[in-house]
């Protein structure tokens, strides 16, 4: 080409062509380059060989690992549960009574339990379990649906007013809305109620007759509460749904509002929830 | 000047491209800005202000579609157009008209998609979010833009056609496709659905898979093809050297669109899309490697026997260093598309920090190089209000970038380490919000980086108008400074 | 050797040359996808969404929770002790578009039915450190006012079932009943139930007179991973 003329600085020639002062030098490929090129190209090959690429309109090769992702993982969970398995058995055989007994499985519990703890059930009950306003404090003494061993896991596996059919279910009469109790009686229980709670009750008080004749199904004889029925006590201050005070009774009264927690039987494998059982049951509160 | 015996002979369209420098300029402002605030706020989420407008959620794609589409969109406008005339040695087809609608639309385009999406208009696919009539009116742009462009190619008084301006039409048709292929949706309202709504034809497995053809190809060629175009015109003419190798052009021109399609799958490995083609788009992406470098190869060595201007000329330095950015996102991107890594990288920090060494290195780089250049030239001033206002800029976006893509890179590998670390009983370590509260740090470095390259944007704005304005900054010349420096 | 002459020097050669190069690619890689049996696994329970998990769903998009959360849990033994089973393609089928994600700044989704209460989510939802004090993300109070959609609700499903979801002309009829039957619950739902198995009913968003987009956003969460039934999953099927 005519206006071909060497780059004194690269000692390469230019291919002739300018356009707007630029023109452009005649230099070889870089040998590095082209070779690792050909080689990303060779291990390409050599990869669709090895493992499922090449599509048709019906199927693919499945190349001669017969690799599939979703095959690996069955083999990691295999290799997990192998490396379990010095416990895992005993979690899944024994019940909870006999695994907190045990002081090593109870360190796997209490870790596991953490960790399991600290993934589904912070959010609500808080990273401590300290619980927050409509979500059950799991630290003190108090429980609504009992704290042993056995009932902790039990409200953990099935919920409470989940979806599940074995799920604690018990809920509160709607005195108000459903016109069981007058505007002025409701005051009045509720008033009898705050005196429970701050240990002041008045016998003689006009809402003790309401409560004894409406309450004490469920919350028990002066109010002391009934695990089974997950009626919480109202003889203390440690109130889990509402605030408290006299306006949140009435409230309570009048349109209860009730707690739901998930069941995990469905989410999470069994040895899971007796480690949290334990864990939960460890935080503070636990009932022998 | 070189040009002017061009420009007296040729009638350029170079009032066109003044107006998509000024807009690439402020558009790059503003997608810096909405970057930082959406940076601040997953540091303190107070600053999402209760507003639904202004939540992350919304403001996120404001910034991606700012800084690719407004920012990068003008700038490939201002740069595409103004190189073909240059190296076909022709004016505009069409005129000023054609690009003058250009110019318009695109503004209106922009404007459309960010008020949508502040509204809540969106179609949720990442980087196509605008609703079908966004899509209608960014297909109008580019029918006119591919005309404009082909047009000015078919007018050309050269024998040839400069190597510039084929990553710029493999950008543009590739574009249109794309778009097109990706957007293809049902508006509700022929059925009797809202009005500003609407259902893409694919679902699930299938959509997946076609909006990484284009979601990675939009990286492809618009924040690559696009943006090598930009730069085989600028650093040989800033470096006033021949280009390094017209036939690594070839090679890697055609290696690079030929490849580049197929590494979509890399978005989506260990999804549901069937492992056969992760696998493709594994292996595809690390064949991407070399012929992504030849471009570096190419940027890099064209500056050989010249290297002395990286001390005497800071726009080069901002070329350089954008082609040096380039070479390592384009190493990093095969290498997150090995499985095994991209099982730890995915879904983390890491992925945004690759993307911001090549968003911010490379393509604001680059661009802000290639700004630099036209502003003397588009205004025919002798040069430049304050070299050193680009120095200044250079170092303080320098460390910005430094400081977001370290941190993303420690809080993504970390926040990916922790998602899989068991303790020595076998439970898993971390829970999730754990890897939350821990990022923390990292967001607010980011944060800060963020706001350093927002500076260095401003501090070009500002050079900009000085020297529009036709002022000259009262300054020691650069190369006596530099001199005086290596003196003692 | 080869000359590169041509595609330098007619612009149409050029653009023939590049679309050529462009096509392959994208063709191998999605035509299969429609083509190949076990692209998308054939399993029991997936169904197309309740209008008013659709409705909730639209919600999600508009505030594009996506650039945060994924909906795509990998194979891997953290993610699927973290979040449950691996998602199948199959899970997806129904999702226009789909919002697998690339970013996990808040955990994954996929399966958060059932994970929460309506009321822990209804106070995520308006104020996420009111329940986690450690969370990022937004308030979105604003999903308290009413949601309004009744107009044109069967249109989006009318829509759906042009591009391949398969709404019955029932659904499609019932559409305006079955959204607000769904938060009614009770009685009034069981149509629902019956015309989209294992939907959540009932009042949702705490406030059982107003049907708002809350409703209908904790309606879509807390359907999310529920419908398939892996116990009946083989895995020697879903393997591909
Ligand atoms: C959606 C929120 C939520 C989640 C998640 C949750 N809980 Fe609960 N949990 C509750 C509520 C609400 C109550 C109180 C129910 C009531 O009012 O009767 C409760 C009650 C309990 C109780 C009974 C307390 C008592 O006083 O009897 C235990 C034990 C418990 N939760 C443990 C757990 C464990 C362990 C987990 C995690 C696997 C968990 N919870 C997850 C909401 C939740
Ligand atoms: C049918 C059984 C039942 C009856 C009858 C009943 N309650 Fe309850 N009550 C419950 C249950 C169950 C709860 C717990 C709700 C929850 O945990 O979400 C509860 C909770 C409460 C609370 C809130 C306690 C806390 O810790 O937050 C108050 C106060 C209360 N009841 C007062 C009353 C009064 C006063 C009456 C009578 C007028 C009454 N209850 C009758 C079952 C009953
Ligand atoms: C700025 C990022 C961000 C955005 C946007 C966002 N989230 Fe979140 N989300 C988080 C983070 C971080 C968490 C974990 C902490 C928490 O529970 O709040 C989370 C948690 C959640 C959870 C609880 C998941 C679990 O398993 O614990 C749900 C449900 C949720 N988000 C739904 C949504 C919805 C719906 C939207 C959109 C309307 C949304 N998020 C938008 C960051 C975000
Ligand atoms: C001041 C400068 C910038 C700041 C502070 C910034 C900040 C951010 C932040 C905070 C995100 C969201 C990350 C997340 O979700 O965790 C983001 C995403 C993104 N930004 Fe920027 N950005 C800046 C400049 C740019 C530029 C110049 C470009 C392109 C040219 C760009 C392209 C993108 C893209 C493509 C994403 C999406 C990444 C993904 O989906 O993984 N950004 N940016
Ligand atoms: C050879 C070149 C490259 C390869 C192979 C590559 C590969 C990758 C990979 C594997 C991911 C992560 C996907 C994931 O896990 O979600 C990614 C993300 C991304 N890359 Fe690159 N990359 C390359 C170059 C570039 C360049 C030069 C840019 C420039 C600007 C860029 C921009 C992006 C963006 C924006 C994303 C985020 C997409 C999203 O999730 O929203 N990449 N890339
Ligand atoms: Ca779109
Ligand atoms: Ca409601
Ligand atoms: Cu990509």
């Amino acid at each position: 080409m005519a206006n071909v003329e060497k780059d004194l600085i690269s000692g390469q020639n230019t291919t002739g062509h300018e356009w707007d002062g630029i023109k452009e030098l005649d230099t070889p490929l870089p040998k590095w380059w082209a070779y690792i090129f050909w080689a990303c190209i060779v291990w390409s090959i050599g990869y669709f060989v090895a493992y499922p690429s090449i599509p048709t309109l019906t199927g693919y090769t499945k190349g001669v690992l017969k690799y599939s992702s979703r095959e690996e993982l069955s083999k990691d969970l295999a290799l997990q549960a192998q490396q379990r398995g010095k416990w895992l058995a005993d979690f899944q055989g024994k019940e909870v009574g006999d695994i907190a007994k045990d002081q090593n499985l109870l360190g796997y519990a209490l870790r596991g339990g953490k960790a399991a703890f600290n993934e589904n059930c912070a959010p609500c009950h808080g990273t401590g379990g300290e619980g927050s306003l409509g979500f059950a404090n799991l630290t003190d003494d108090e429980w609504i649906w009992g704290g042993k061993l056995e009932q902790i896991q039990q409200t953990i596996t099935h919920g409470i007013r989940s979806d599940d059919a074995k799920g604690r279910s018990q809920e509160m009469t709607r005195f108000g809305i459903d016109g069981v109790l007058k505007a002025d009686e409701i005051e009045k229980v509720a008033d009898y109620v705050v005196g429970l709670s701050s240990g002041k009750a008045d016998a003689a008080a006009p809402g003790a007759q309401i409560f004894a004749d409406n309450c004490v199904a469920c919350h028990g004889e002066g109010g002391v509460g009934n695990q089974d029925m997950g009626a919480p006590a109202l003889t203390n201050a440690l109130y889990t749904q509402i605030k408290g005070d006299k306006a949140s009774i009435v409230a309570q009264v009048t349109n209860p509002k009730h707690g739901v927690m998930p069941a995990w039987e469905a989410r999470l494998p069994a040895e899971t929830i007796k480690m949290l059982a334990i864990y939960v049951h460890s935080l503070g509160g636990g009932v022998k | 000047m070189t040009q002017a015996t061009y420009m007296d002979a040729t009638p350029y369209q170079d009032d066109l491209i003044k107006k998509f420098v000024l807009a690439a300029t402020f558009w790059g402002i503003v997608g810096f800005l909405v970057g930082v605030v959406i940076a601040s706020q997953l540091a303190f989420p107070a600053l999402n202000l209760g507003l639904e407008w202004t939540s992350f959620g919304r403001l996120r794609p404001v910034h991606t579609s700012a800084v690719i589409f407004a920012f990068g969109g003008n700038m490939l406008f201002a740069t595409s157009l103004f190189v073909v005339q240059r190296t076909c040695k022709a004016g505009l087809y069409g005129g000023a008209v054609l690009g003058t609608i250009l110019f318009y639309a695109w503004q209106l385009v922009i404007v459309i998609a960010a008020t949508t999406y502040v509204l809540g208009f969106t179609q949720g696919k990442e980087y196509a979010e605008p609703e079908w009539f966004g899509d209608l009116a960014v297909t109008v742009c580019w029918v006119i833009y591919l005309v404009t462009f082909m047009g000015t190619l078919y007018k050309r008084k050269e024998p040839h056609i400069y190597v510039a301006n084929w990553f710029f039409l493999a950008m543009i048709v590739t574009i249109a496709l794309l778009h097109i292929g990706n957007n293809l949706a049902v508006p509700t309202v022929l059925f009797g659905g809202p009005l500003w709504k609407s259902y893409n034809i694919y679902a699930g497995v299938q959509d997946a898979m076609t909006q990484w053809w284009y979601g990675h190809n939009a990286v492809g060629f618009f924040l690559t093809a696009g943006f090598l175009g930009i730069m085989y015109y600028f650093v040989p003419k800033r470096a006033e050297r021949p280009v390094y190798s017209y036939r690594l052009s070839i090679v890697h021109f055609w290696a690079l669109i030929f490849l580049y399609i197929w590494a979509g799958p890399h978005h989506l490995h260990y999804t549901a899309l069937p492992d056969w083609a992760q696998t493709l788009g594994m292996t595809f992406s690390v064949m991407l490697w070399m012929p992504s470098w030849g471009g570096m190869i190419n940027g890099l060595m064209t500056l050989s026997g010249s290297w002395e201007k990286l001390r005497t000329d800071p726009v080069i330095r901002f070329l350089v260093a954008s082609v040096g950015f380039y070479g390592m996102s384009t190493f990093e991107g095969p290498a997150m598309s090995v499985k095994a890594v991209n099982s730890l990288s995915h879904y983390t920090d890491w992925t945004v920090g690759h993307v911001h060494s090549g968003a911010l290195g490379w393509v604001a780089f680059v661009s802000f190089g290639a700004l630099y250049y036209l502003v003397p030239v588009l205004w025919k001033r002798e040069r430049l209000y304050s070299m050193r206002l680009v120095s200044y800029h250079f170092w303080i976006a320098t460390i910005g970038i430094v400081l977001y893509i370290c941190a993303m890179w420690i809080s993504g590998i970390m926040q990916g380490l922790m998602w899989r670390s068991y303790d020595e009983l076998g439970f898993l370590q971390y829970s999730f919000i754990e890897t939350v509260a821990a990022m923390h740090p990292y967001y607010v470095i980011r944060a800060a980086g963020g706001l350093l390259f927002l500076l260095g944007g401003l501090i070009m704005a500002y050079n900009f108008i000085q020297t529009i304005a036709g002022n000259l900054r009262d300054e020691e010349p650069y190369e006596a400074t530099v001199a005086a420096a290596a003196r003692g | 050797m080869f000359s590169h002459k041509i595609f330098e020097t007619n612009t149409l050669a050029l653009i023939v040359g590049i679309v050529l190069s462009i096509a392959a690619g994208g063709l191998v890689e999605i035509i299969p996808l429609f083509t190949i049996e076990n692209t998308i696994e054939k399993v029991e329970g997936m169904r197309p969404y309740s209008p008013l998990e659709l409705a909730g769903r639209g919600i999600y998009v508009r505030e594009g929770c996506y650039n945060c959360h994924s909906q795509m849990i990998r194979p891997f033994r953290d993610e699927v002790e973290r979040y449950g089973h691996y998602s199948l393609a199959a899970e997806s089928q129904y999702d226009h578009p789909f919002q697998w994600s690339s970013k996990r700044t808040g955990p994954d989704l996929a399966r958060v039915g059932g994970k929460y209460s309506n009321e822990w989510h209804f106070k995520h939802m308006v104020n996420p450190r009111s329940v986690v004090s450690q969370s990022i993300m937004p308030t979105y109070a604003h999903m308290q006012r009413p949601l309004n959609v009744s107009a044109t609700i069967a249109g989006e499903m009318k829509t759906l079932r042009l591009v391949g979801t398969p709404y019955t002309d029932e659904q499609i009829a019932n559409a305006v009943a079955d959204l607000e039957a769904q938060a009614t619950g009770g009685d009034a739902a069981k149509a629902v139930e019956a015309r989209y198995p294992k939907a959540k009913t009932g009042d949702f968003d705490g406030n059982p007179d107003k049907l708002t987009e809350m409703d209908a956003m904790i309606a879509y969460l807390q359907m999310l991973g529920t419908l398939v039934d892996f116990k009946s999953v083989k895995p020697e099927l879903v393997n591909r």
